[in-house]
């Protein structure tokens, strides 16, 4: 897992639960996501048209785009519903302390 | 046993993209053809009034899916070619050219054409309506700064002409036959304040004036109004309403009244024969009474249904109605079709722009519209299908999360 860098991004007291939050962690959008007291990390940019995913609510496992309504598994960041057909990008999250860490890809 | 059936759709918009689209994604085997007048892949229209009018993104951007993905799906694709007739006895179609096809299951998508005025001079050069590709194509390259633009009609696409006009400096003008905008559609207070969006960005509209005929030489010069008023103009935009094609379905006998009608999965009054989108009249189980929509997610999703009941699928269609329209820089939405409500909440502000107005009726949520809102207005929709109780008060307090008013 050397390709993959941790950034800190968030503090857990900073998303209640059941909510999103876009962060920019070296310029790209992020959504951490709390699922029920658990932490996720998708990309934030709807795959469909242009939309923060971060604006729209959970419904069960999935986010869905505030524009047109696509759901997106925040676990696996699949499009399970239309318009959406392209997945979105999911990042692992550490929780360090207090601190929730995103690990991106390096390159 | 499906891989030896032919279905076929009529119609490459919204509505017959997704159905081919669907047969595919649930596993039919068998063939998938789609007959298009228009000469383009199946695509959504919401586009031609924004981007694509206002020279921000060429017509591509209304392709429902990359090029090649229905091809990889092996929908076969017959664009440019009009289907003239349907024999549902025989499960044939005859196309334009006399060549007839068969066919074991039917989706007609055949959605609507724009409403023509029928009064003299609207044949002139110069006046449009805007529903296709080519249409907006025309419209944005006679949107100049140095033109007038008279808008006839001031419903969603119609407004959406005048901003896009004002975006490239024309000088806009609408007229509008109700004494608001959107009337049909919007509360009074909406309607307001879409009409003072407009005024704001130097549209000149007028509600409660009626339209009676174009002049000009073989091009449109001028546009009188039945008071006399004169409105000289370079091109005029009538949007007054859509026209469902029915046609096919009446003259093959198939029931029809403001559109094809068709039952809660989109079958339409012949059991291998289906309807979905603009053209479709369907029952919706969550309002209790028959509409026919106009809308993107109306076409998507009813389509996406109806191709699943091809399959055998017993889901119906039962979604609360959404819309939304964008002009200047207010994204208008709208949940819900609501007729009448007893009482108005309006969380946020209004002056800034940023807002949902909610109606409620005895306490239940009858519907919302929404300007710069999308994550509240698309949150109440949970809130009307769990067909709790309200109180205006609640929902006009922004600390109080609309989550926890569901929850609570
Ligand atoms: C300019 C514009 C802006 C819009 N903006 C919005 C918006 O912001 N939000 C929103 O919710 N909705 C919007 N809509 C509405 C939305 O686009 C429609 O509801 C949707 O396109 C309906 O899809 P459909 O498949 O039913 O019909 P269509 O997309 O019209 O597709 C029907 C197709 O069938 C073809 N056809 C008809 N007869 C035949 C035949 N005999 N043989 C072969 N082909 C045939 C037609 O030419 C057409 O290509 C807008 C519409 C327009 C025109
Ligand atoms: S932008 Fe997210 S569904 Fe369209």
């Amino acid at each position: 897992m050397s390709d993959v860098t941790f950034h800190n991004a968030l503090k857990t007291d900073q998303l209640d639960e059941d909510e999103a939050i876009q962060v920019i962690i070296e310029g790209k959008e992020v959504a951490i996501i709390n699922l029920g007291g658990e932490f996720y990390a998708m990309d934030d940019i709807c795959s469909h048209a242009y939309a923060s995913m971060a604006d729209g609510y959970l419904e069960g496992e999935c986010l869905e785009c505030p524009l047109h309504g696509a759901q997106f598994n925040v676990k696996t960041g699949k499009a399970e519903t239309p318009p959406a057909t392209v997945d979105l990008a999911t990042y692992e999250v550490k929780i360090e302390g207090d601190d929730i860490l995103v690990g991106l890809p390096n390159g | 046993m499906s891989a030896d059936q032919t279905y076929i759709i009529i119609g490459a918009g919204q509505a017959g993209g997704w159905t081919a689209k669907t047969l595919r994604d649930q596993g039919f085997e068998g063939r998938v053809v789609i007959f298009g007048d228009e000469n383009f892949p199946p695509h959504e229209r919401p586009p031609l009034s924004k981007e694509v009018l206002l020279g921000n993104a060429e017509k591509e951007i209304c392709l429902l899916w990359p090029p090649g993905t229905l091809e990889d799906a092996d929908i076969e694709m017959r664009l440019g070619t009009r289907v003239s007739e349907i024999a549902p006895d025989e499960h044939t179609l005859t196309l334009e050219d006399g060549k007839t096809v068969a066919w074991d299951k039917l989706m007609i998508a055949t959605g609507g054409r724009a409403t023509r005025l029928p009064v003299e001079g609207a044949d002139l050069d110069g006046v449009y309506t805007l529903r296709t590709i080519d249409d907006a194509d025309a419209i944005r390259s006679k949107m100049t700064p140095d033109a007038t633009v008279l808008v006839i009609g001031a419903g969603w696409i119609g407004l959406e002409v005048a901003a896009a006009a004002r975006k490239q400096e024309a000088t806009a003008i609408v007229v509008e036959l109700a004494d608001r905008v959107c009337a049909r559609a919007l509360s009074p207070e909406m309607s307001q304040w879409i009409h003072d969006l407009h005024v704001r960005n130097g549209v000149d509209i007028r509600c409660g004036v009626s339209f009676d005929h174009f002049e000009g030489d073989s091009r449109l010069q001028r546009a009188v109004m039945s008071d006399g008023w004169v409105i000289d103009c370079d091109i005029a935009v009538v949007g007054i309403g859509l026209t469902p094609n029915v046609e096919l379905a009446t003259a093959a006998g198939l029931a029809t009244d403001n559109g094809i009608i068709v039952d809660d999965k989109g079958q339409t009054s012949h059991p291998d024969i289906y309807a979905a989108g603009d053209n479709a009249n369907h029952p919706n189980p969550l309002l209790g009474r028959r509409i026919r929509l106009e809308s993107w997610e109306n076409a998507q999703n009813q389509a996406i249904c109806a191709a699943k009941a091809m399959l055998g699928g017993e889901d119906s269609y039962a979604e609360i109605p959404w819309f939304w329209s964008d002009q200047y820089d207010a994204n208008i939405q709208l949940m819900g079709l609501p007729e009448e409500w007893d009482e108005t909440a309006v969380r946020g502000d209004r002056d800034a722009g940023e807002f949902v107005e909610f109606y409620l009726k005895d306490g239940k949520l009858e519907g919302a519209a929404a300007i710069n809102n999308p994550r509240d207005l698309r949150f109440t929709r949970r809130m009307m299908t769990s067909g709790k109780t309200f109180n205006a008060s609640d929902l006009a307090d922004p600390e109080l999360k609309l989550q926890k008013l569901l929850k609570g």
